[in-house]
């Protein structure tokens, strides 16, 4: 059997291991947290917006828990740089398991889109058009 | 007990039994090592919930006809048959349930919502699954009553002068695990029971991990109530028992209503049948009574001692194996008299769940999460663990498996 199963690619790992945009942002638009009570990852997501209050001009991320629900994490803070508001809000599941390039075992689906919940949570807060204190994979 | 005069099992035979312990994923037979949540099921077992479809299928105790009256009497003597295992006064004492969760609620509903009174004390341990935890907590928001938890030493086991501080006569429930399914501390039971009992408080022990691994004998405890799972000692799913004194279960209102339970029905009132018939409304797991009982013949037939010690010769290796890696925490006692048959555990660097999904890749079935004792996690400062749990047909070999599986982890993620 070779090392790791598809899930742990190389990718993964180095996003894990040198997590990209990791810490809080001085000023951000919108801050929001989440958790996957499953395996107990917690996410906390910092977006700031232009000025045109639509474009997504930086995002990090703090928080732990398992390789997948961090590497997600830091990769979709980079992916989401550049993009805009309403892209964030019609990401799905799909774009998430596109986004890390392997294959997710349904049991871990969660970890993997915990990031993109607490984003687009945050984002929906941000514009007040959801009430929540914490997002929660099991919602 | 004196572990030399006990002959050890004779795995490759038990093995035999369980068809399932042959599959493969990708070519790698499967080592499964999560019985502490589930366990598996012998042809035994299977066999006689097949012959009871294939030949007696019937509903039980309303039927005239041949095949009513045969399932009936199994479904009965099932009942009997459990009484004789843990060593309880007979079938009055006996109700069947769902599982170890549904028999917790029954004293919770039935007797927890009815008695309780504000500022009466249910007194839990820091190591209680979340089916008496989650339970006892919502009785007592009910009834206005406070919930109380013993601590939990360093070592994982129960702090006792604690217990005896919190067991007085504000008390009014002692519950605690038997065996710790995260821990797999083996706790004093009946010196908890007594000081129940010197406190007129009663007494319930979750023994779901304690009845598939070891003797137990109910009177020798002598608590109130005992709970456990058909589907955690080589039995079905969709059975448990809850073992509770005759005099406590009479003076009991049952918690669900509806057919097979009443002596009377008028349009305005009705009475109870007797026990245990008066806690199991409905038609009840008929074919499930017949695998627990066949089960519990398959497991006494092995001999509940020679169970306890191959689990702990097999858990005692574990420990070892897992202790000697330097990187990995293990959570619980050391291996012991109170230790029972299950280690839970973290890699230094290596999330639970990532470790359990990197054990899946070599075919080793663990558990990694909070083993529903999440409070418990959250003390010992960790969000999950993994774990790994033993039963009958597991071996050393499975063991290092487990541990082979870890150097894998150990290069994914340094
Ligand atoms: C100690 C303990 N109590 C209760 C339970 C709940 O058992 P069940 O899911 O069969 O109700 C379990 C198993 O998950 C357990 O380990």
């Amino acid at each position: 059997m070779g090392l790791g199963s598809d899930m742990y690619r190389q990718q993964i790992l180095d996003h894990y291991k040198n997590p990209r945009n990791y810490g809080k942002l001085e000023d951000p638009t919108f801050t929001h947290v989440g958790e996957n009570p499953m395996c107990g990852d917690e996410i906390r997501m910092d977006v700031k917006l232009d000025e045109d209050e639509e474009t997504i001009e930086h995002v990090a991320f703090s928080g732990d828990g398992c390789a997948i629900s961090q590497a997600s994490a830091s990769m979709l803070s980079t992916e989401l740089a550049g993009t805009s508001v309403e892209e964030l809000l019609e990401m799905d599941r799909d774009d998430i398991i596109d986004m890390l390039g392997v294959d997710i075992s349904p049991m871990r689906v969660k970890c993997a889109v915990l990031a993109e919940k607490v984003a687009q949570d945050g984002a929906e807060i941000y514009m007040g058009e959801l009430d929540k204190e914490k997002t929660s994979t099991e919602d | 007990m004196s572990q030399q005069n006990i002959e050890p099992l004779d795995v490759a035979a038990i093995r035999d039994e369980f068809p399932i312990l042959e599959r493969e994923f990708d070519g790698q037979q499967v080592v499964y090592l999560d019985n502490a949540a589930t366990t598996q099921t012998p042809d035994a077992v299977v066999d006689a919930m097949s012959d009871y479809y294939r030949r007696y299928n019937s509903n039980v105790h309303r039927g005239i006809h041949h095949l009513s009256q045969e399932a009936s009497i199994a479904y009965e003597e099932a009942h009997d048959r459990v009484a004789d295992f843990i060593n309880a006064d007979g079938r009055e004492e006996i109700i069947f349930t769902k599982n170890t969760t549904e028999s917790e609620n029954l004293i919770a509903y039935s007797w927890g919502l009815n008695e309780l009174e504000p500022g009466d004390r249910v007194v839990l341990t820091e190591m209680e699954h979340h089916a008496s935890l989650v339970t006892w907590q919502q009785v007592a928001k009910q009834t206005g009553a406070d919930v109380e938890y013993i601590r939990v030493d360093d070592d994982g086991r129960l702090d006792m002068d604690h217990a005896r501080e919190l067991i007085d006569d504000d008390a009014a429930i002692v519950s605690a695990v038997h065996v710790s399914n995260t821990l797999g501390t083996v706790n004093p039971v009946s010196e908890l029971a007594d000081l129940a009992r010197e406190h007129g408080a009663l007494s319930i022990i979750d023994g779901a991990q304690a009845v598939p691994n070891r003797p137990v004998d109910v009177s020798e405890i002598g608590a109130d109530f005992y709970a456990f799972s058909g589907h955690k000692m080589a039995g079905p799913t969709g059975i448990g028992v809850l073992y509770g004194k005759q005099e406590l279960l009479e003076e009991m209102e049952p918690y669900l209503y509806g057919g097979g339970m009443i002596r009377k029905v008028t349009f305005d009132e009705s009475t109870w049948g007797d026990l245990p018939w008066k806690f199991e409304p409905g038609t009840p797991p008929i074919a499930e009574a017949v695998g627990l009982e066949a089960a519990i013949d398959w497991l006494e037939e092995i001999g509940m001692d020679r169970i306890q010690a191959h689990e702990e010769e097999i858990a005692r290796y574990a420990y070892e194996q897992l202790a000697a890696e330097g990187d990995v925490e293990i959570y619980g006692p050391e291996p012991g008299p109170d230790r029972g048959g299950l280690v839970s555990f973290n890699v230094d660097g290596v999330h639970a769940h990532d470790l359990a999904s990197i054990m899946n890749d070599h075919t080793v079935a663990v558990r990694a999460g909070d083993h529903c004792t999440q409070p418990l996690h959250d003390k010992l400062g960790v969000p999950a663990s993994t774990r790994a749990s033993f039963y009958v047909y597991n071996t050393r070999e499975e063991v290092d498996a487990m541990v082979e599986a870890l150097d894998d982890a150990r290069q994914l993620f340094s």
